[in-house]
């Protein structure tokens, strides 16, 4: 046994990096599943290169995945990591800034040969003197291939096969860096390879062997400790992506209002995760069209529709801009549709991989008209869910298109989910026709109070309209350009969307509300913001955070809110599009901005840097 | 459609008819193809109710607006996505497509190509007129080279888009063609692409009488008519003209005109059309043929047997269900790995 120190720690930041087959994702989900188990917070994110299968070694084909617990609340996956797993020099090499003073690099010392440098680019045999960094961390060298080479003898594999299982070792290692038992990986194990029993108890044997050569190294290194949460509320959790998250919430959506649920969609980083998780549900009814471009995506889901279903399209910046027409078309023919944008770096194609909160105007604006509606954003991967169930309440109560923004963190990323029962959801109550309604009814006819179009479908008997894009005249339905009708016809769709605020939860303000500065932000940047808020607080300086999920209408109590704090700054991943959008909302409130538009999440620590400066 | 109820209805045109008040120009052709739609709504007898009309833009999309079943006058090009939504979501509707040259091979022409490899159960009128009419008198994608319009003042160079090359080329699995004037046969085919499962391509050669008059007048002149027409019929020798005395063989790999009873040609060595050929070479030339040597064909030209896009995704949706655990939104909550915390 082991007779190192153990560390207790609050939080710790682990990242694996490896070539894109060597299977880092597993590895990390792994480890942050069983650590939850354990009671630790978690929160994980994905960094993918956008080459599919670059040269073995090479920098283009480093992938990354990012795993933060904690035994406090934590909201992000963390900012730089504590211990960095690489497989390979590669790795090593784009990693290095990242890493934390102090941290400890765990590396496959068999790929760390000339052919490993070179290909990474390396000059010396040294790579970390290189980097500049063999003085500030602590280093863990394994020779994970030959040692998952000779756990794995006798077991008559292939060589290539063999080597597809140095992550065990690596995930063993870790395990035991972390006091992790690893039972739990086990059986994680057993789930997913539980059909292929040879390759089961193949990486079951290299996860043990991989947890005892830790145990046996007796180095001079401080294992880790990290406590149960406490903080986290009593309940049954599960570890969910973003975008698998905003596909269940559309699912539970249809379901609570006792519809069938339809996507239309192209396939398109970072969305596309969301139709595969559709797809897969024709258990549950759901319908799924991919289409041969964006536009057939929503039109086939306009169509639906129109048909009497729950329809959703999914897409990232580029596809909605090719869907803006189509938007334009649900908006004048008052019929339901949520629209998911996983927002990406642009403009045009841009940053694919990357994040980025740059669709804001082009969801509030982009199209041609006076065309309002409905825009809100989810904030965390588990918060997908609970908007994506918004989205598809709203769009059918209001009978209108909903975007709801999303973005390559948020959708890519996981957090902790309690799960949810469909009882337990929010009642979601159509704006159907009824039977009696008959006598009278055309295409336009609305519930006077709200201006919510009502819903007839092709079927119904006695309902039969024309519907369609040209303006309609407000009493009869018919094609209309009266001038005057227009006018009204105008208001009243931006009076039914603004009639959303209504059903709309107040803006909270979070952290200390008798603050000298007030952060605002939307969308995904919650966790960053908090985290960083938070931090202050703790510090014994006043910071207040109101983060806006819905963006228009925005809730009802938002200008009050504002106007309540002598200092407001708007932080976003952009150049100021939403403090653009307050300004024109919000009086007498001199709005400063934190922006950023580099592709990457904000860091907590330069967070905490500008706010501690608008607060000296 | 499947209850005794709506077997049993008679329905007449009128039923069909909204009360909208038509706004074509006078002597337009698309009159002809409206009241030809309201016949064979009638005579086949699904209710207006379990009828979707989805168009594009355009002349020919107004068609939505005077019927008086469910329609939905959508935006340019994209009628054929949103009729395949409408179908997939709810395929007991009979759902038809009103489409243009412009709309349905310009703006569209993806969608329509996709709409008709999927085979999705649509019943698709392209209004085929060579010319942009609602915007005024610009050349469309069927525009023969060399035309002259707003838009082409010395000519276009361009060449044109032959619909059913398209169809076929999209592994379409019906198409038909019909002449405006010639209301007959028109009911026939229009008959036909209803009762067709899958894409059902109907060219409807229409007169605009403002920008593009007689671009048919060829074949439309009521005197020689009967010469320059054949009415193709599934199992039925392919003769035409005045007389029935003309007919269709093959020489070689083409197509020849003959007349009964000159050079020895017996009726029996006339073509038998065979439209559920799965092989397209014949329709083809069927749909190809040009004038002044050869007449030109009407009526269906390719209708063969293919698994509906609905059908299919309704049956693999079935087969899904009855073998998965999950039936409920609960169950798939409980399909997560999950832990107490």
């Amino acid at each position: 046994m082991g007779t190192n120190n153990k560390t207790e720690l609050d939080n710790v930041v682990v990242r694996f990096s490896g070539d894109s087959g060597d299977g880092m994702q597993l590895t990390g989900t792994l480890f942050s599943n069983l650590s939850a188990i354990l009671g630790n917070e978690i929160s994980t994110f994905p960094d993918y290169p956008s080459e599919i299968r670059a040269p073995q070694g090479t920098l283009g084909g480093v992938s990354g995945f990012q795993v933060h617990l904690g035994s406090s609340k934590i909201y992000t996956p963390g900012d730089d990591p504590d211990v960095l797993v690489v497989m390979n020099p590669a790795a090593l090499k784009v990693n290095a800034d990242a890493i934390k003073k102090g941290g400890v690099i765990i590396f496959d010392s068999d790929t760390f040969n000339k052919s490993g440098y070179d290909k990474a680019g390396f000059t010396t045999e040294n790579p970390f003197e290189e980097l500049g960094i063999s003085d500030t961390i602590q280093l863990i060298p394994a020779a994970l291939s030959t040692l998952t080479q000779s756990s794995l003898e006798g077991f008559g594999f292939e060589n290539k096969i063999v080597l597809r299982s140095k992550n065990m070792f690596a995930l063993g290692l870790i395990c035991w860096l972390f006091n992790r038992p690893i039972d739990q990986a086990i059986h994680f194990l057993g789930n997913k390879f539980g059909k292929k029993p040879n390759i089961l108890h193949a990486n079951v044997k290299v996860l043990t062997d991989g947890f005892n050569y830790g145990n046996n190294l007796h180095l001079a290194i401080s294992t880790y400790f990290i406590e149960k949460s406490h903080e986290t509320q009593k309940g049954r959790y599960t570890s969910i992506s973003g975008n698998k998250a905003t596909a269940w919430g559309l699912i539970a959506a249809a379901k609570k209002a006792g519809l069938n649920l339809f996507l239309g969609s192209y396939p398109i980083t970072p969305a596309t995760d969301i139709m595969h998780e559709l797809v897969l549900r024709k258990d549950l009814g759901v319908k799924v069209m991919q289409a041969e471009d964006e536009i057939a995506g929503i039109s086939a889901s306009i169509g639906a529709s129109f048909a009497g279903y729950l329809a959703a399209t999914s897409t990232s910046g580029p596809g909605l801009a090719l869907k803006s027409e189509a938007i334009g078309l649900a908006v004048m023919a008052e019929l339901p549709l949520v629209v998911v944008d996983v927002m990406r770096g642009g403009p045009s194609t841009g940053l694919p991989t990357k994040t980025e909160q740059t669709d804001l105007l082009q969801a509030l604006y982009g199209r041609n008209g006076e065309s309002p509606v409905v825009v809100i954003a989810a904030s965390t991967p588990d918060d997908c869910f609970r908007q994506a169930f918004m989205a598809g309440k709203i769009a059918l109560e209001f009978m209108t298109p909903v975007i709801l923004l999303s973005d390559a963190f948020i959708g890519n990323g996981t957090s902790l989910w309690k799960l949810p029962s469909l009882a337990e959801l929010p009642e979601i109550k159509l704006n159907m026709v009824t039977p009696d309604m008959a006598e009278g009814f055309n295409v336009a006819s609305r519930n006077e109070v709200s201006k919510v179009r009502y819903w007839s479908i092709p079927g119904m008997e006695g309902f039969g309209h024309r519907n369609g894009g040209l303006e309609k005249d407000y009493e009869t339905g018919g094609i209309s350009t009266e001038a005057l009708n227009h006018q009204l016809m105008v208001d009243t769709r931006e009076q039914k969307v603004n009639n959303v605020s209504q059903i709309l939860p107040e803006l909270k303000v979070e952290g200390n509300e008798d603050a000298g500065l007030l952060v605002i932000g939307w969308g995904g940047t919650h966790g960053h913001l908090m985290s960083a808020v938070n931090s202050i607080n703790k510090k014994g300086k006043k910071i207040a955070l109101a983060h806006f999920n819905y963006i228009n209408p925005l809730p009802r109590n938002a200008v009050e809110v504002i106007q309540r704090y002598k200092k407001v700054v708007v932080c976003e991943l952009n150049s100021g599009q939403f403090a653009n959008l307050l300004r024109s909302k919000v009086s007498g409130v001199e709005f400063l901005q934190y922006n950023k538009v580099q592709g990457q999440p904000f860091t907590v620590a330069e967070l905490e840097e500008c706010f501690n400066n608008l607060l000296d | 459609m499947e209850t005794t109820e709506t077997i049993t209805k008679q329905y007449t045109s009128k039923d069909f008819k909204s009360d909208q008040y038509v706004r074509w120009c006078p002597g337009c052709g698309d009159y002809a193809i409206l009241s030809t739609l309201q016949k064979v709504m009638a005579e086949i007898g699904i209710p207006p109710h379990q009828t979707a009309i989805i168009s594009g833009i355009g002349c020919s999309s107004r068609l939505s607006y005077y019927m008086s079943s469910y329609g939905f006058h959508t935006i340019h090009g994209r009628g054929a996505a949103v009729a395949t939504g409408v179908k997939v979501a709810n395929p007991s509707l009979s759902v038809w497509q009103i489409t243009g040259d412009g709309d349905c091979l310009a703006i569209g022409g993806n969608h329509f190509i996709h709409s008709v490899r999927r085979n999705v159960d649509i019943n698709v009128l392209l209004f085929n007129n060579q010319i942009y009419g609602l915007t005024k008198g610009q050349y469309s994608p069927t525009s023969r080279k060399g035309f002259i319009s707003k838009s082409s003042p010395f000519g276009t160079v361009e060449r044109p888009f032959r619909p059913a090359e398209l169809t076929m080329g999209a592994r379409g699995t019906f198409f038909a063609r019909l002449l405006d004037v010639d209301l007959k046969n028109g009911q026939t085919a229009m008959l036909a692409a209803a009762r067709h499962k899958g894409t059902s391509i109907v060219e409807c050669l229409v007169n605009c009488v403002i920008f593009n008059d007689g671009a048919h007048s060829w074949l439309a002149e009521r005197e020689f008519r009967t010469d320059r027409l054949i009415m193709l019929e599934h199992g039925k020798r392919m003769i035409f003209g005045k007389d029935q005395n003309k007919g269709l063989v093959l020489d070689g790999f083409n197509l020849k005109v003959v007349t009964i009873g000159e050079n020895g040609i017996k009726e029996s060595d006339i073509l038998i059309h065979d439209a559920s050929c799965e092989d397209t070479t014949l329709h083809m030339k069927l749909a190809l043929m040009e004038g002044p040597d050869m007449p030109i064909a009407v009526g269906v030209i390719r209708d063969v047997e293919e698994d509906t896009y609905d059908a299919a995704m309704e049956a693999q949706m079935i087969e899904v269900q009855s073998k998965s655990k999950i039936k409920t939104f609960d169950d798939l909550i409980a399909t997560c790995e999950q832990w107490d915390m």
